[in-house]
């Protein structure tokens, strides 16, 4: 029975925990995130609840239903277009005034609408117990007081869900405008009615409102419309300019009149947030609190990985003695033993990096702090033509880039976004971290946690400098000044953190089954052909190609064997290993691939540096041109953010090997 | 005057928002009205970290130049 499913979107205010409630009803494991823009997509997942299917539709956080940057648009759409049975607006306890300010958008468009008050422990807390029973009567919808992260409230939430799905919605208290803008909106209407297509899909109240405000993208609505002439004609004789903060106004004013009836006025005083704000936020102690903490992040991540890396190295190296032992055929024991279980098997060694580099990035995002990075970093960032909001994605760039550069979105401004854009893959994600880990590991010993270190400080420098460049040559012109919401602190939850972990590194492992394993084959293949060469020779199809290559890089200090390395880790960055391993035949070893490369005399500690500065810098991997592509919309963008880079990593790694080459001598 | 000259921890309440229709519209929806308390936390370089009505902002110099506040009590500040 189609009947049967009931579509229920999620929305409210950035920051309130919608994603929490996704997670309680759906019971998947979306990341949850603590700045704005997490949810730059709609996600949907399905519940079955009393014999009913639910789905649920997570939408990005708005403020309001005056769409302004691209995920916003994707939340208003989706509720205008889809006209989902029932939306659920999550709100925050603790800040109700403006969260209230969205409800009074979403009664306007008439939606079946159920309030889930989210946080209300903490309101509790704070001593700002809301009355519910008054505010249901007031707004005539119902009221789910819930605490997602304890799952308290989302039965009853699911209950009224089921309850409300079949009914329309009755919103007694429509927001009245002065008279001279009530008049307006009566004679919109009137015009309106003309074309009964268009009211079949809108509201025409709403419509008539939003035209009144100005709103582009209402205007767009009529584009098809034999009424959009007249509707242009009579907007074109009111003076429109004051409209919108004038039924803003109202709509506070309304609000007003509610909220003393059902909330006790807060107490105003210096919240330990604010005084955590003061000292890590502060001028002189904010960057270096900042350097100092990525700093542990590395040191920690590499100490706490090396006793499993040591363990999977030796279970990695029994397997390869296993199969050099027990099989005959030489092409078959070639291919498990050079191909997968070296190529894989060097991939895989730095699991446990990737997984604790995600727990603690995790452990620090759910405290509250990285959204902070962006105001301490605004002053450098905003003279080098890049403003403070743009370093959230950039931040979440040392996740991955596809979601890192999905999240410009929350960018209001084009040439701020397209900048972010270009520059966030040079924040070094968790696909390169393998690379460095090995090459730090193999030739700096002690000191690999500040020379990887080093290189994500690098990454941010090159991304700040670029940004400067394609602020003076491209984008003429100043950064948009800049305003986000910061969420308070609390105690951030390792189990939270431990889900974000094991969903991530999950992912990981995905691709090493995957993308990886199909990129070492291939290369073995190659390595292997033609019949009665020596494996991973010069003589060999790989050998051939690479030589033909090697002239690219051989400035640099690379050989044929780095050159086919870094073409394959465009699949995916780690990948560059993966080559490495599989190149180097090293399966059958103690040690494996590090001992191969400490013994093949092309790797000095420069070249070593110089490879990794290439790895950072060079063309991101296919799925993040792929998605740079469809944010920008253009070829010619992702063209350029490919050739850009490439550009850069040559002259970076050029320098650093020169450099190197004096300094190790 | 600008909400950039407040002193830190001070405490005052909107005024105005002086802005293009756009951006004081969007600062409206995000709670920025007229007799909001505002007290601000923290300021670097012309940037401010604000908290209004409880909820707390990061805010560049521009969007700061052009709300108006009326500090909730004049002793201590220097006007003009």
């Amino acid at each position: 029975m189609v009947e049967n499913k009931i579509r229920v979107a999620l929305t409210g205010n950035p920051n309130v925990g919608k994603t929490t409630v996704f997670n309680a009803i759906t019971g998947s494991r979306q990341k949850v995130g603590n700045w704005p823009g997490v949810t730059v997509e709609k996600k949907t997942g399905i519940k079955e609840y009393g014999g009913r299917i639910l789905e649920i539709v997570d939408l990005p956080g708005t403020y309001s239903l005056t769409a302004y940057s691209a995920d916003e648009v994707v939340a208003r759409d989706y509720i205008l277009e889809e006209k989902p049975d029932v939306v659920i607006q999550v709100l925050d306890s603790t800040n109700l005034e403006r969260n209230l300010y969205l409800t009074t958008q979403l009664l306007e468009i008439g939606t079946n609408l159920i309030l889930a008050l989210n946080m209300s422990d903490l309101a509790e807390r704070k001593g700002e117990d809301v009355n519910i029973p008054v505010l249901e009567k007031l707004l005539g919808i119902s009221l789910i007081r819930t605490t997602a992260n304890e799952g308290k409230g989302i039965n009853e939430l699911l209950d009224e869900i089921i309850l409300r799905s079949g009914s329309a919605s009755s919103f007694p208290n429509k927001i009245e405008y002065n008279k001279k803008i009530e008049d307006e909106i009566r004679q919109l209407e009137r015009i309106l009615a003309e074309d009964e297509a268009l009211m079949t899909r809108y509201p025409s109240r709403w419509l008539s409102i939003k035209l009144l405000e100005g709103d582009e993208n209402a205007h767009s609505k009529l584009s098809s419309s034999n009424v959009q002439f007249k509707v242009n004609k009579f907007l074109s004789n009111l003076i429109s300019e004051e409209y919108e903060a004038e039924m803003a106004d109202k709509r506070y004013e309304f609000i007003s009149r509610v909220l003393p009836q059902v909330s006790k006025g807060r107490v105003e005083r210096m919240s330990s947030s604010d005084m955590i704000d003061k000292v890590l936020t502060s001028r002189y102690l904010g960057i270096p609190i900042f350097l100092a903490l990525m700093w542990g992040m590395f040191e920690l991540t590499f100490t706490f990985a090396t006793p499993f890396m040591e363990l999977i190295d030796m279970f990695f190296g029994s397997l390869a003695k296993i199969v050099a032992v027990n099989i005959d055929s030489p092409w078959l024991s070639s291919l498990l033993g050079d191909g997968i279980i070296a190529g894989v098997g060097s991939v895989m060694l730095f699991v446990p990096n990737i997984f604790i580099l995600f727990f603690l990035l995790a452990l620090l995002e759910d405290s509250g702090y990285l959204a902070r990075a962006a105001f301490i970093m605004d002053r450098l960032m905003y003279s080098m033509g890049i403003q403070g909001k743009s370093f959230i994605p950039m931040l979440m760039g040392f996740g991955c880039s596809v979601p890192a550069v999905m999240a410009t979105r929350t960018l209001e401004d084009r040439a701020d976004r397209l900048i972010t854009m270009m520059v966030t893959p040079f924040m070094s994600c968790g696909a390169r971290m393998p690379v460095y880990v090995l090459l730090a590991g193999t030739f700096f010993g002690k000191q690999a946690g500040s020379v990887i270190f080093g290189i994500y400080v690098l990454g941010i420098i090159v991304a700040i400098v670029s940004a400067k460049l394609f602020r003076s040559i491209i984008f003429k012109g100043k950064p948009s000044s800049f305003i986000m919401e910061l969420p308070p602190y609390h105690s951030p939850s390792a189990g939270n953190s431990f889900k974000y972990m094991m969903n991530q590194g999950s992912l990981y492992l995905k691709r090493v089954g995957t993308v990886i394993v199909g990129g070492v084959v291939v290369i073995w293949l190659l390595a292997y052909f033609p019949q009665g060469v020596e494996y991973g020779s010069a003589e060999s199809y790989i050998g051939s190609l690479g030589k033909l290559i090697e002239p690219l890089v051989a400035p640099i200090g690379f050989d044929w064997k780095i050159a086919i390395s870094l073409i394959f880790g465009f699949l995916a960055k780690e990948v560059v290993i993966g080559s490495l391993g599989t190149l180097y035949g090293t399966g059958a070893d103690e040690g494996m691939l590090s001992s191969a490369l400490v013994a093949d005399p092309i790797f000095t500690p420069a070249v070593a540096l110089g490879l990794m500065v290439f790895t950072l810098l060079y063309v991101p991997c296919i799925g993040a041109v792929a998605v740079i592509k469809k944010e920008s919309g253009s070829w010619k963008w992702m063209l350029f953010a490919a050739a850009y880079s490439t550009a850069m990593a040559w002259i970076m790694a050029f320098v650093t090997v020169k450099i190197g080459n004096i300094i190790f001598a | 005057m600008p909400l950039t000259m407040l002193p830190e921890g001070k405490g005052c309440r909107i005024r105005e928002v002086r802005a293009g229709k756009e951006l004081k519209r969007r600062l409206i929806e995000m709670g920025f009205t007229p007799s909001s308390s505002v007290r601000l936390i923290g300021c670097e370089r012309g940037n401010l970290l604000i908290n209004v009505n409880g909820a707390r902002y990061a805010l560049g110099k521009g969007m700061a130049m052009k709300i108006m506040v009326e500090p909730d009590s004049l002793e201590g500040v220097e006007l003009g």
